[in-house]
């Protein structure tokens, strides 16, 4: 390959940048592809849980990505499964340790969370859908675009769940005290599993109300 | 295609690679998590006397307010006295004890079986100028194990405070035992009853009002976590009948 002839594409062209920004909405892991359900219902009763959670799977499904993709090219097919998650894993209890030791508070509200994000069908899924047929650039970028679609919804859930359920933003108070004395009391049922799914499922409907090409023809 | 060969090579080389790297990390990062372990501990222990604190000032609290660490025997022995940094006699320190261990070795003894002596680790903790016995406590919930402190006041009968703490309790059931709402009841409960008997104090299914117990010796259980509720009551009393003797020789000083 002569160098004068290929055009070295930019770091972020049109192509890349999609890559980044489609699963913040379109291609949402969560709301569009319904992957990674379990966790967001677990770990979004609080914000700041929530938004370890994210930060963590994003470093996960970045680096998974990024690393199968350098190896792409030597992984013998009949054991990539296994190879991938040998990856996952190692980089799922790499961050856990590394919770354990420097946010030891969350890591404990995260508790066994942080270990299942090995079984998140997110990262598994960019694996074998991107980051086995493509370069090690644009599979990084890949991983950070679906670990942000991942936590943005993760974020938005806690919002709503810690605001309704607690009355708390990132544990500060943000309810005034005269809404209490008016008799408004804090929504225990928020604060239960069973409304982080039906949070989800609005954010689903606002997204497809607003998209139409997401809906599915009758 | 691969051969086999090259597939055994490729996933040992990777296998060891993987295993080197979080080895390494593991080893890099235990002295800061066996911080964070002590530290939850220590303002679990202060909790219990009802001294806040925060993971910056714990142990700096700890030193100041925890005058005595104690270690006895079921005969109610001092077999070690740690106090200001140093050891006054013995050479244990309460603080390193494995409760869960000493609770298992007294069991085995219980059954017959050979085991070391089992030792029980004893806080002495000054707050305003009073004294507050902790006693650190160690059991069984539903799912995983309970634990918990216990302060009692210098009578040595009426609680001051505790904790508690879980795995894996089942949340908004047997989780709420660490809750303000389970343990608020425990403070001004006694440990002994008019005669002088240790009464302990027990989980109540079905509330203290509705039971046969002394409502001074007794608290109302959590609904729908009976398990775990009756794995507090029993780890209460099997933990701190084995201070009684102790309690009862200092009384009598």
């Amino acid at each position: 390959m002569s160098t004068g002839t290929t055009e070295r594409e930019p770091l972020f062209s049109a192509k890349t940048k999609k890559l980044l920004l489609g699963p913040l909405n379109k291609d949402n892991p969560i709301t569009v592809q319904v992957l990674g359900i379990c966790s967001a219902l677990a770990v979004t009763v609080k914000l700041e849980p929530a938004v370890v959670m994210s930060i963590s799977v994003i470093v996960v499904t970045a680096m998974s990505n990024l690393l199968i993709s350098l190896l792409r090219n030597t992984i013998p097919p009949r054991i990539r499964i296994i190879v991938q998650l040998v990856v996952i894993a190692a980089l799922v209890i790499l961050v856990d340790q590394v919770l354990k030791a420097f946010v030891y508070d969350v890591s404990k509200q995260l508790s066994v969370f942080v270990g299942l994000i090995i079984t998140n069908c997110i990262i598994m899924g960019r694996l074998e859908a991107f980051a086995m047929a493509n370069k090690p650039w644009p599979s990084f970028v890949d991983g950070i675009g679906n670990g942000l679609g991942y936590g943005i919804i993760l974020i938005i859930v806690a919002f709503f769940r810690e605001l309704l359920g607690s009355g708390t933003i990132w544990g500060f108070h943000v309810m005034p005290k005269a809404f209490y004395e008016l008799g408004y009391v804090n929504n225990g049922l928020m604060i239960l599993p069973p409304m982080a799914l039906i949070v989800v499922g609005i954010i689903i409907w606002v997204q497809r109300s607003r998209n139409p090409e997401l809906q599915e023809e009758k | 295609m691969y051969s086999n060969g090259y597939i055994f090579r490729y996933a040992s080389i990777m296998v060891i690679v993987v295993a080197a790297l979080l080895s390494a990390a593991a080893i890099l990062l235990q002295p800061a998590q066996e911080r964070n372990v002590k530290i939850e501990k220590i303002q679990d222990i202060l909790r219990s006397a009802h001294i806040e604190s925060t993971t910056a000032n714990a142990e700096q609290l700890y030193d100041k307010h925890i005058v005595k660490e104690i270690v006895i025997n079921a005969a109610g022995e001092e077999l070690a006295i740690y106090t200001n940094g140093k050891f006054e006699k013995g050479d244990r320190r309460a603080f390193l004890i494995d409760l869960k261990a000493e609770l298992k070795a007294k069991q085995q003894i219980a059954a017959g079986k050979t085991a070391q002596e089992p030792v029980f680790p004893l806080f002495v903790c000054e707050k305003d100028g009073e004294l507050i016995y902790i006693i650190p406590m160690h059991g069984v919930g539903l799912w995983g194990p309970v634990w918990g402190n216990i302060a009692l006041k210098s009578d040595m009968n009426t609680v001051e405070g505790v904790t508690f703490g879980h795995k894996g309790e089942t949340p908004g059931l047997g989780a709420e035992i660490s809750t303000e709402i389970f343990t608020s009841q425990f403070p001004a409960k006694t440990l002994f009853d008019a005669n002088g008997n240790f009464a302990s104090i027990s989980v109540v299914k079905g509330g203290v009002g509705n039971s046969n117990i002394d409502p001074a010796h007794g608290v109302d259980a959590i609904s729908g976590g009976t398990i775990t509720s009756n794995g507090v009551s029993a780890m209460i009393k099997d933990c701190l009948e084995n201070y009684v003797t102790y309690f009862k020789n200092q009384k009598a000083l």
